[in-house]
């Protein structure tokens, strides 16, 4: 049964490469919520009809787009199978489409994507970045904001301003992945800042230098940070055509990291809050909409997240008065459980993958029993078909 | 009236003050709490007769009058007092908060309390009445004597059927389903005699013998005698009402305890696997798996995973007794949607039976329940 899904699969593949050529529209036949392994499908052309549907991530885009930012059990099972295939779902879709149809003259707009724990948030903001890639978009992506607020090794008092703290590891960390996502716009990015006494960078200097004056350097890598976000920010409406334009999405998981309280803390035993942390501060200017020309997309978390409760999921509960007020107003997208056809999608990939070796798996039975006990959680279904 | 009723009661309290202590042998009745076992006393080492005939001749008379003085007392008619009626009022006049329910007080018939025993078994001369009171197990052997007596009666009126043509194989069977052998305990204390395990096991092939003969019908009686009947178990739960809504969908309600975790829930039809507990959903009421899982268990028995909408409230103790809690409310609930197969057979699954297992108490000089503090050497 599983060859035949693969045959059926590898001729409609084929189909599509021909259909795309002859540029017209996609239809993908019978197919309902078997696999689609077909790389070169952009997700301009996904739409409703492919809900529950998997698409392969290219593995160089994998390499490049998330040095850090997919879930660690994705990235595990990238390793096992091979490939990186992502389902297609209605919140990424909304999401696309939005992106699609925004203007982007104005100011961004900001969306947060919300939903109970092992929805897929992080899967389906990853999806997104992944359409904004290949759209030829500017990617900042901050994988998790709450490793920046807590188990931090050293915390430096800041060499630019008196009252704040710098986590050169962190910011390094992030220096580099951002410069194996956006390597093609490093050289062509001009700018000129002066941001310490001894140090300067002169006018017209690439964007490359500047990043690699962070990395090398880890004491002033949070200022390297905030200033590679202030330029980008001031750069990103670039009313110029042709080489220097390029939108900007700013991708921040975690977003409730930002305002909620940090567990670190400062040298005379008190806690530390986010606001004296220079990396956070950049970043919550980031939010702000004060720019133009790009899109901010965020997703919660509260996995992550210190001191809320288990049963926290909406943006007021998990943000907080504060970070409510300061991202109003903002496109809310939700997230929930598995539906049935993307239930039976993924639980016919896991076949397919032959990730289900219990042959009770196979029966009904056993399809009715992954069903109840994982209440069509993704997380949740793929933790328990691990070890099936 | 009133010194008759004193004269009874001080009677009952002297049965109660030195025979308290003997173990009296229980009968059929099975107290639901305790462990199910039978005690049974060695009747016949306690030699021959203690008491005489006449003795236990007047405390059946007692019996009798104490029990028409009881039910005056109680207001009740004398002529239609029965044991329990006899139970429930020395419970009332007589409260215990004693645990071991066999101290509490009790006026039973003398025969239930006062053991059965061998009378003398020699006449003045010491001449043996029965003719084998020289094998040493009289009562046994009498019996053995007797089956086989049967069964050569029953050889008799075959040869005598074979002789008139009238010789059929399909006679009336006797119905053995639902019962079994008495227990070689039971049989000795019927015998008021010990019998070993070779003796008892050569009695049940005798009656099996008999059995097989097609004319066994003939001593239906004498074989019903040996076999007692097996309670039918699953006619014991009570099948919680099944109740309509306003649309039309049926929901019922039960409750379920395990180990001091109390819950109660409501099963609703043509829902869709929703199940809410709290107000939360299981699947973050119950983040372990083994916990869902139990949940899961009596809906996939019965197979009817996705057809219920399930509504719990559940309170007390940690969270797999909460779990187990659940699952025998869910249980009891799907009753009143399932057949009368169904319910035989989850009974057998063990779904409807309460896990009797609580706390075990600590005890003086032990460390816990069981663990004990260092044993040191000197």
């Amino acid at each position: 049964f599983a060859k035949k899904i693969k045959i059926v699969s590898i001729t409609f593949h084929y189909i599509n490469i021909y259909k795309k050529l002859s540029k017209c529209k996609i239809c993908y036949g019978n197919l309902t919520t078997f696999n689609l392994s077909c790389p070169f499908l952009s997700q301009t052309y996904h739409s409703e009809r492919h809900t529950g549907q998997y698409y392969t991530l290219p593995a160089a885009h994998i390499q490049k787009l998330f040095p850090h930012g997919l879930p660690p059990r994705f990235q595990l099972q990238i390793k096992t199978f091979n490939e990186g295939c992502v389902m297609v779902r209605p919140p990424a879709l909304e999401l696309i489409s939005y992106l699609k149809k925004a203007d982007y003259s104005k100011p961004p707009l900001r969306y947060i994507l919300y939903g109970d724990v092992g929805t897929g948030k992080t899967m389906c903001l990853s999806h997104a970045l992944h359409y904004c890639y290949t759209q030829g978009w500017l990617i900042v992506h901050i994988s998790d904001a709450h490793l920046w607020v807590k188990n931090c090794k050293e915390l430096l008092p800041s060499s630019s301003r008196p009252s704040r703290f710098d986590q050169p590891i962190q910011a390094s960390q992030w220096l580099k992945n951002f410069k194996i996502t956006n390597e093609r716009f490093l050289s062509k990015v001009q700018l000129g800042y002066v941001w310490t006494k001894r140090e300067r960078t002169e006018k017209g200097q690439p964007l490359g230098e500047l990043v690699d004056q962070g990395v090398n350097r880890m004491k002033s890598s949070s200022d390297v940070v905030g200033a590679v976000l202030r330029e980008l920010r001031l750069q990103a409406g670039g009313a110029t055509e042709g080489e220097g334009a390029f939108k900007l999405a700013v991708a921040v998981d975690g977003l409730n990291a930002l305002w909620g309280k940090t567990s670190l803390k400062k040298e005379d035993r008190t806690m530390c809050e986010p606001e004296e942390l220079t990396l956070i501060h950049n970043v919550r200017k980031m939010m702000k909409n004060n720019w133009s020309g790009g899109a901010i997309l965020t997703a919660l978390s509260q996995t992550g997240s210190l001191f809320k409760p288990q049963s926290a999921y909406l943006p007021s509960e998990l943000l907080g008065e504060e970070g409510f007020d300061n991202m109003e107003p903002f496109v809310p997208v939700s997230v929930s459980n598995y539906n049935e056809k993307e239930f039976e999608s993924c639980y016919l990939y896991y076949l397919d993958r032959n990730w289900l070796q219990h042959s009770h798996s196979r029966s009904e039975e056993g399809k009715k029993e992954l069903i109840f006990l994982s209440n069509k959680n993704p997380s949740i279904l793929e933790r328990l078909c691990a070890f099936l | 009236m009133a010194a008759s009723g004193c004269r009874g009661v001080r009677s009952i309290l002297w049965k109660y003050g030195s025979y308290g202590k003997n173990l009296f042998v229980s009968r059929s009745k099975m107290v639901p709490q305790v462990k199910c076992f039978l005690i049974f006393k060695n009747l016949a080492a306690a030699g021959p007769q203690k008491f005489t005939q006449e003795f236990i001749d007047k405390q059946v008379e007692e019996f009798e009058v104490g029990k028409r003085h009881l039910a005056n007392m109680m207001g009740e008619d004398p002529e239609t007092f029965t044991q329990e009626d006899i139970d429930r009022s020395i419970a009332y006049l007589f409260p215990s908060g004693l645990f071991e329910k066999r101290a509490r007080p009790v006026m039973k018939h003398p025969e239930e309390i006062f053991p059965k025993q061998t009378a003398i078994q020699w006449d003045a001369e010491g001449r043996p009445f029965h003719f084998l009171f020289y094998t040493g197990k009289q009562s046994y052997y009498s019996l053995l004597h007797d089956v086989y007596e049967k069964i050569l009666a029953i050889e008799r009126h075959q040869d005598k059927m074979r002789n008139k043509g009238l010789f059929t194989s399909d006679t009336k069977q006797i119905l053995l389903t639902g019962s079994r052998w008495l227990l070689k305990e039971e049989i000795e204390e019927n015998l008021v005699e010990n019998i070993s395990v070779q003796d008892y096991m050569r009695l049940i092939q005798l009656m099996e013998l008999l059995l097989s003969m097609p004319y066994c019908s003939l001593e239906e009686e004498f074989i019903l005698k040996f076999r007692k009947q097996l309670e039918v178990q699953s006619s014991k739960y009570e099948i919680p009402a099944l109740q309509y809504d306003p649309q039309g969908v049926a929901f019922s309600f039960a409750d379920g305890r395990r180990k001091s975790a109390k819950a109660s829930i409501t099963l609703r039809d043509s829902g869709s696997g929703n199940i809410t507990i709290n107000g939360r959903n299981y699947l973050y009421y119950f983040p372990v798996l083994q916990n869902r899982e139990q949940l899961m268990f009596p809906l996939l028995f019965v197979g009817m995973s996705g057809r219920f909408d399930i509504e719990g409230s559940v309170e007390g103790s940690g969270h797999s007794a909460q779990a187990g809690a659940l699952r025998l409310a869910i249980s009891r609930a799907l009753l009143s949607f399932v057949s009368e197969g169904e319910v035989e057979k989850m009974r057998q699954a063990g779904l409807l039976t309460a896990d009797p297992r609580i706390r075990e108490r600590k005890k003086p000089g032990q460390e816990g329940a069981r663990k004990k503090f260092t044993w040191k050497k000197r």
